[in-house]
């Protein structure tokens, strides 16, 4: 049993999860305006949240947040359900794939069979959609994966129901409504909003453009309170938040940048234009850290790639997104008095 | 990132794979491009995996000196510790860590062993093996990046 669905490939799970599902139920929807829409950009140094024993860094909103922000948002509606048991989900799961409907689901990606062993992880965030069943093999769309990809029974089992870290409890979802006509200009809006406020307004100092400047202070620290080795594991797990499998580079800020310029357009809006070139700009500087905080890593750092010059550009990458939150926010208000 | 920039620096990523980078053209249009990989992420996820390595060797060692059982190996090289491993076969972590003595090991009746290959998917023979010197290096025994 095979639905008819269409697999496109994308750079990050989540937003090419929402995209590709929305698609299928003819709302024809980018990766990039999925996420912006979605209100997925993000910054968060959270030290205490620990992976490998290293702090966490987050450049996107919570799991699960892109997907529900955006069918709010579209006034889709969708069907989310978490199990105990797992025969009970793996039933469920049956009983939609035979109903015809795609279903999306929260993964461990240590457990998928299809996954490179060097990029396997204990990482339960992952998103993907089964839309079929071959005996006892499950069809899967993976969003990263060029092409799509099938999946014992018993390795989905394991998949859905893997432990640790924000375990996904056999977390699965489809859509049961989706509305005729979308209107985009609105929601557009309303996603550019919440990312600046989130960015600019949540209080306290690791959270957005402050937590950005106050990552900066923190590595510049490092070696000096850790000792090279652990500055450099430090380092390592950063470039690996900010680059790794799915954020389509610099931390999703290219892809927010791909957003702000497809809504230029929808919306007529020229300045939203300028602001993508600029947040372009911002994640050339991501990139740039990222490049020296390797070098570094590899212990091949040159006289000018000392901790500081790191840090500098940190404070650089906040000084710029704040600016362009500010000026985001700016464009919002002006539609809000009608001109 | 123009097009020209997106790295194809193929490191861990298998030749039939890609990922796909956010670019601009040269009309300054965002398209989506196909990416082998970068060499700082290669290296940061190089990092990661020594530090697992160092892990497995350490055991090994342990292992092979008497102080932890083949339980222990197995665990490293599936990346787990104690709590997690617990929560995957369901039994208290006191347990699981008395199950890493190799004595207590020795003595597990086979519906146990069984429980803990399964979690591994591995056989019960082979949860009771571990790899018999580490002279050619820990990576000879675990690199999922060849």
């Amino acid at each position: 049993m095979q639905i008819d669905f269409k697999h496109r490939l994308s750079a990050h799970c989540e937003s090419g999860v929402s995209s590709n599902l929305l698609f299928h139920y003819g709302v024809d929807i980018s990766e990039a305006m999925a996420f912006g829409i979605g209100a997925g950009l993000f910054f968060g140094y959270l030290p205490f949240i620990r992976i490998n024993q290293l702090p966490l860094t987050t450049f996107r909103c919570e799991v699960g947040g892109i997907l529900k922000g955006l069918t709010r948002k579209l006034g889709v509606k969708m069907h989310f359900e978490k199990f105990r048991n797992p025969q009970k989900a793996m039933a469920a799961l049956d009983r939609s794939l035979e109903s015809g409907t795609p279903v999306g689901c929260r993964t461990g990606a240590y457990w998928l069979p299809y996954f490179p062993s060097a990029y396997r992880f204990h990482f339960n965030m992952h998103n993907l959609v089964v839309y079929g069943k071959e005996g006892d093999d499950y069809l899967i769309s993976d969003p990263v994966f060029p092409e799509t990809q099938r999946c014992s029974q018993e390795d989905l089992v394991k998949s859905r129901f893997a432990q640790g870290a924000l375990a996904p409890k056999g977390t699965m979802y489809y859509l049961t409504h989706v509305p005729k006509d979308i209107d985009l200009r609105e929601p557009i809006y309303k996603g550019i909003q919440t990312v600046c406020r989130r960015m600019l307004k949540i209080p306290g100092p690791i959270i957005g453009v402050r937590g950005i400047r106050f990552l900066a202070g923190q590595v510049e620290k490092w070696p000096r309170k850790l000792g090279k080795r652990k500055a450099s594991l430090y380092l390592g797990q950063l470039v690996r938040m900010q680059e790794e499998l799915g954020t389509g580079g610099a931390g999703f800020r290219f892809m927010y940048a791909a957003f702000l310029q497809e809504a230029a357009g929808i919306l007529n809006q020229n300045r939203l234009l300028d602001l993508s070139a600029k947040m372009t700009q911002a994640g050339d500087l991501w990139r740039s850290f990222a490049v020296i905080g390797a070098r570094t890593c590899k212990d091949r750092a040159t006289e000018s790639d000392s901790s500081g010059a790191m840090a500098d550009i940190l404070r650089d990458c906040a000084r710029k997104e704040s600016e362009i939150y500010q000026e985001l926010l700016a464009v919002v208000k002006m539609r809000r008095h009608g001109q | 990132m123009k097009i020209s920039e997106v790295p194809q620096e193929r490191g861990i990523m298998p030749q039939d794979l890609h990922e796909v980078c956010y670019a601009v053209d040269e009309g300054g249009n965002y398209v989506l491009v196909p990416s082998a990989g970068w060499d700082p992420k290669n290296v940061a996820n190089h990092q990661a995996w020594e530090i697992i390595q160092a892990q497995v060797a350490d055991v090994l060692g342990d292992i092979y000196a008497g102080r932890l059982s083949p339980l222990a190996f197995h665990m490293a090289v599936n990346q787990m510790n104690i709590p997690l491993l617990s929560k995957y076969v369901r039994m208290n972590r006191w347990r699981v860590k008395r199950h890493l003595k190799p004595d207590v090991f020795k003595r597990l009746k086979s519906d146990r062993l069984k429980q803990y290959a399964e979690v591994f998917g591995i056989t019960v023979e082979q949860l009771l093996k571990v790899p018999p010197d580490l002279t050619h290096g820990v990576k000879e025994i675990f690199n999922p990046c060849r």
